[in-house]
């Protein structure tokens, strides 16, 4: 689920910066655009209402070798409720709903190739996806300036 | 025992360098602001890209920008790795009573040693407790006692009271922390090769738990025949002034990389070696920590070390816990992680983690006696999962130890 790979099936490749800025926040195509951040170092993408949700590359670099994913159990969730678990060697890390919603799919992919997430942790190795219940939730996550002032502060 | 001592686990915590379990303890003391110690060869594991993390009040290297943990674990098993353990604290005995004392605080037999034989041993307290576990080698003159850095403080109380009382006693016997040089481990099964290519001769007459001083490439070294990775290996002792010079030389073999903590940590599960303050503390015996082997069979009859009354009556009558391995399914246990058989809890996991090599979750930790034969099938709870695990002998992974 590449945003690029995405956009440039919609878009022509040359055309792409130019609708990217046109687009107002808050019309469709800002949906295909916009990617938010948690402070537990998650990413998070909403369309058509199913936010897919993921570790960062920041995460997946200080972990270090992605030996085993938890997945997260298809059911209704709170945000900030544990949804899984992924483990390097020298440490487990929960992951945390960044939002509220229904989990309808995870990632299978990750259960045999858990070091997905240290070659495509942002595109392929997402963790799952979730049937958002109040997208404002959505809107009051990191922008991708702001969780990279974060991460650059936390250190 | 048995209460949970699972620790905060996020990826924000994993972000912020943090060595998560094995230095979850060592890092309180830094989080009050304590300034770090550093090694001589501290600048040397920044510029090779060693990532920095505080453990037991030292800035010491988790891991290097060149390898991951899994795979420095990997090439340490496959070739050789160097590690940095002079963060650990090393002392010297003289006086001729010292022999005599150590065996008051330890449950070693020192007398059996001959002159360059080490020995792993315990320093007990009244209860039979573990103060910390130690490597003591018998040298011509002294006793050359290594033990961990995270235990220095209390070793260092313990021992100077003690001494104090034998010395007011009459007894000739002078301890003095050894600060002049650094500890640098050598691990893996072309050690000896990249060794004896620098020492110029064969060390294959140097038998594991040996030590001798020889010259170096013109550096007078203490070299052991020791390690705390289940390989074959060295543990040598270098004057401050040559460490990095040194560190460079076994460096400069295409054999040799550089290896953090990290490694250091799954090595030692892997090869079932006990980390103080996890798989050990003062309030389990060595007999419940499955060490009874450290205790010789002379001091077994004779007692004369602290806490030698309740030693020696688990020795006669049994303990209720003990140490065990455990290959455990699904996802990866860890401390604190608890231990069930047909549902009644008997236990925890005192250390767990995927072995790279086994590629399986490898564990530690204490169960009930009865419990504790390899084959046992037993449940780990994991995320409020319980998972299966079964009894396994330890070294999950075979020991490399060096045979003359």
């Amino acid at each position: 689920m590449s945003l690029s790979a995405f956009s440039a099936r919609l878009f022509p490749t040359m055309r792409q910066q130019a609708v990217a800025r046109l687009a107002a926040p808050s019309s469709t195509f800002a949906r295909f655009y916009t990617t938010k951040y948690t402070q537990e170092h998650e990413w998070v993408k909403i369309e058509d209402g199913v936010a897919t949700v993921g570790i960062t590359n920041h995460a997946q670099e200080a972990l270090g070798e992605i030996v085993f994913v938890e997945a997260a159990e298809l059911k209704d969730i709170e945000k900030g409720e544990t949804i899984g678990s992924v483990e390097s060697v020298k440490a487990a890390s929960d992951i945390y709903a960044p939002i509220t919603g229904t989990v309808i799919e995870v990632n299978q992919v990750l259960g045999d190739e858990p070091g997905l997430l240290n070659t495509a942790c942002e595109t392929d190795g997402w963790l799952c996806k979730i049937q958002v219940k109040d997208q404002s939730e959505f809107n009051e996550l990191l922008s991708a300036e702001d969780y990279a002032r974060f991460c650059e502060e936390s250190h | 025992m048995l209460a949970s001592l699972r620790f905060a686990r996020s990826l924000a915590s994993a972000t912020s360098s943090n060595f998560a379990r094995s230095s979850q303890r060592a890092y309180s003391a830094a989080a009050t602001g304590e300034v770090l110690k550093k090694t001589v060869l501290h600048d040397y594991h920044v510029e090779n890209g060693g990532k920095m993390v505080p453990f037991a009040g030292w800035s010491m290297p988790v891991q290097y920008s060149n390898l991951g943990v899994g795979a420095s674990h990997l090439w340490t098993r496959q070739n050789a790795s160097v590690f940095d353990v002079s963060h650990m604290l090393a002392t010297r005995i003289t006086g001729k009573d010292r022999v005599k004392f150590y065996e008051s605080i330890t449950v070693a037999d020192i007398e059996a040693l001959k002159v360059g034989q080490s020995t792993l041993s315990v320093f007990t307290n009244e209860n039979g407790g573990i103060i910390d576990d130690t490597i003591i080698c018998k040298q011509e003159d002294s006793l050359y006692v290594v033990s961990n850095a995270g235990c220095a403080d209390k070793d260092l109380a313990h021992i100077r009271a003690h001494l104090k009382e034998f010395q007011n006693k009459g007894g000739d016997v002078d301890l003095k922390i050894i600060d002049d040089h650094q500890l640098i481990a050598l691990q893996g099964p072309k050690a000896a090769a990249v060794l004896e290519g620098l020492v110029g001769k064969d060390l294959r007459d140097l038998p594991f738990m040996d030590g001798r001083s020889m010259t170096i490439k013109g550096i007078e070294c203490h070299v052991a025949r020791s390690g705390y990775t289940g390989e074959d290996g060295f543990e040598i002792s270098v004057p401050n002034g040559d460490a990095v010079e040194f560190t460079k030389l076994l460096i400069a073999d295409p054999r040799v990389e550089l290896a953090g903590l990290g490694a250091r940590d799954s090595l030692r599960l892997e090869a079932g070696l006990c980390l103080y303050g996890h798989d050990m503390d003062d309030t389990i015996t060595p007999i419940e920590a499955g060490l009874t082997w450290t205790i010789g069979k002379r001091r077994r009859a004779e007692g004369g070390f602290l806490g030698a009354a309740k030693i020696q009556d688990q020795l006669k009558n049994g303990v209720s816990k003990r140490r065990i391995g455990l290959i455990v399914q699904g996802a990866p246990a860890r401390e604190g992680a608890l231990i069930y058989s047909n549902g009644e809890l008997i236990g925890n996991v005192t250390s767990g983690c995927p072995s790279p090599s086994l590629k399986k979750n490898v564990a530690m930790g204490y169960v009930k006696n009865g419990l504790h034969k390899s084959g046992t099938e037993l449940e780990v709870e994991v995320r409020g999962r319980k998972q299966k695990a079964v009894v396994t002998k330890m070294p999950f992974v075979p020991a490399g130890y060096h045979k003359v």
